[in-house]
């Protein structure tokens, strides 16, 4: 078990009080605040060892090359890669996505080729394929949602034909929380030969992820999800996969040989990282995976399931409250839900009064609100630092609301 | 809680001038992409070049509910010169509430879907 107030101490943002009152934080699936290690390690880079990677002979640009490759390490260490040369470092997972929608997808998709994703897709895994479906003439597949909140797996089955090329999927929905069983999907997709992405932003930082077990051609995710900094993404690809696979950005750090009209490339990981990187964050990102494996995911998972399971024990007692999650065994820390009456907006705005931190909005997900029948959701979505008393503050705040509106 | 005043709130759950016209001289829309809210006006506007008559369906929060419903009255009467000098403050002055940063597109929602029959 996690000592949630004990880690809470670890977040020097919790020590901030807004109208007198401490931070409720529950937007976690959208960006998780940062304990103290993952600060100072910005801090002790830029006031210690920094210089440009890969480039200099002297110590300081060594010590810095040597944490930042030591950060790809820890990096394909936590998702069990078969070498760090499989770990790209990106902006976020948005831009791990698009590399591979432009680098393998315009040179592997071809016209009348189909892809597959599912209805509870992040824009982030939706747009750049509607963007290459466009360009190439390709087709769009799409799994649909059962009423348990799952997504049809019969239906997948029979979405597969010889046109397959690509199944991109999430790991964990950002709206439902619903944990696909990816690797029952993979399994399938590989008995066809179809390349495999998952998109682990959610599922990442709460769950234990062996790329080598899933069998998956690609994961991406981001730091800012799991207490690293803003501005660090990664690209796992398998090595067989991305040596077939032609640069997404060209420039300065990419290159083998430069002639004055023709270049050539240099060996993955570092082909695809043109320019110099967000040096300082990705060795803070260590700290960040570093503490995660000091707590434990198995621990993380089991806190989460117990909030998610308090959280809907307190929230469906009313009957003006409906609530968007399947079954809690299948979900991750997230609960959406919505007030009878009451648009998202409006009651966020009531949380925020109790300093309550909820999301209320389409969550990037927008075919999903289509599928589900809304406008927009509350979401609250949890992590290792919230505790029951941070549930017990959101009822608080849902009291108001209703007393607000009188419903 | 100045944000729900009751004035507010009852704008929010009558709207006045709500449903769309039979017969307009002009029918405008906007969204709102941050939560997928949205609003549609239309305009009767009389020989005189004066909005005559308003109907309105909106679909969103509290606030943008009720700033279009607000919005709605002063229009009657205005001709579209005038109405194309209306500035978000002075929306945001109709409602008389505080408008959080987070919720100004909400409160200026309708003057972006007017905006739109100038396009």
């Amino acid at each position: 078990m996690l000592d949630p107030l004990k880690i809470k101490r670890d977040f020097p943002i919790f020590k901030r009080k807004i109208n007198k009152k401490p931070i409720v934080f529950l937007d976690n699936a959208a960006s998780t605040e940062k304990p103290k290690c993952v600060i100072d390690a910005i801090k002790d880079c830029y006031e210690n060892y920094y210089a440009n990677v890969h480039r200099g002979i002297y110590n300081l640009s060594e010590e810095t090359t040597s944490a930042y490759e030591s950060a790809r390490k820890k990096t394909a260490d936590f998702i069990n890669a078969k070498s760090e040369n499989e770990i790209i470092f990106t902006r976020n997972a948005t831009e791990a996505i698009n590399l591979i929608a432009y680098s393998w997808g315009n040179t592997f998709i071809k016209k009348g080729d189909e892809i597959i994703l599912s209805v509870m897709e992040h824009h982030s895994n939706l747009v750049p394929w509607q963007e290459l479906a466009k360009r190439k003439g390709a087709k769009i597949r799409v799994i649909p949602l059962k009423k348990d909140f799952t997504l049809d797996f019969e239906v997948y089955k029979k979405l597969i034909s010889k046109k397959t090329k690509l199944l991109t999927l999430t790991a964990m929905s950002n709206v439902l929380g619903t944990i696909n069983p990816i690797k029952k999907f993979i399994k399938e997709a590989k008995k066809h030969n179809i390349t495999v992405i998952i998109d682990g932003a959610q599922s990442v930082p709460h769950l234990k992820t062996d790329v080598q077990d899933l069998d998956c051609d690609f994961l991406a995710f981001s730091s800012h999800k799991m207490l690293g900094p803003s501005g660090v993404g990664v690209l796992y690809g398998t090595s067989k996969i991305l040596k077939k696979m032609p640069p997404f950005l060209y420039g300065g750090d990419m290159i083998k040989e430069v002639t004055q009209f023709k270049s050539t490339y240099t060996d993955i990981p570092w082909k695809f990282e043109a320019g110099t990187p967000n040096i300082a964050d990705v060795i803070a990102f260590q700290k960040a995976i570093e503490y995660i494996e000091k707590i434990g995911l198995k621990n993380i998972e089991d806190h989460e399931k117990t909030l998610l399971s308090y959280a809907k024990e307190k929230f469906s007692k009313y009957k003006q409250v409906h609530l968007y999650s399947p079954k809690t065994e299948i979900s991750g820390g997230i609960l959406s839900f919505n007030i009878k009456g009451i648009h998202p907006h409006d009651a966020a705005t009531i949380f925020n009064t109790e300093n309550v931190c909820i999301r209320a909005s389409q969550h990037c997900a927008s075919p999903l609100m289509k599928a589900l029948g809304v406008g927009s959701t509350n979401r609250m979505s949890f992590y290792i630092y919230n505790t029951k008393e941070d549930i017990d503050k959101a009822e608080i705040a849902l009291k108001k609301v209703l007393k607000i509106f009188k419903i | 809680m100045d944000l729900y005043s009751e004035i507010i709130l009852d704008h929010y759950k009558h709207p006045h001038n709500k449903g769309l016209l039979k017969k307009h001289t002009h029918r405008t829309k906007e969204l709102n992409p941050l939560c997928g809210d949205s609003l549609e006006i239309d305009l009767e506007i009389d020989k005189k070049g004066k909005i005559k008559n308003i109907g309105i369906s909106p679909k969103g929060c509290a606030i943008s509910t009720a700033s279009a419903s607000i919005f709605s009255d002063y229009l009657i009467g205005k001709t579209l010169k005038q109405v194309e000098k209306i500035k978000n403050e002075d929306i945001i002055k109709m409602l008389n509430i505080e408008i959080t940063p987070g919720r100004f597109k909400c409160a200026t929602l309708p003057l972006m879907t007017i905006k739109k029959i100038f396009n």
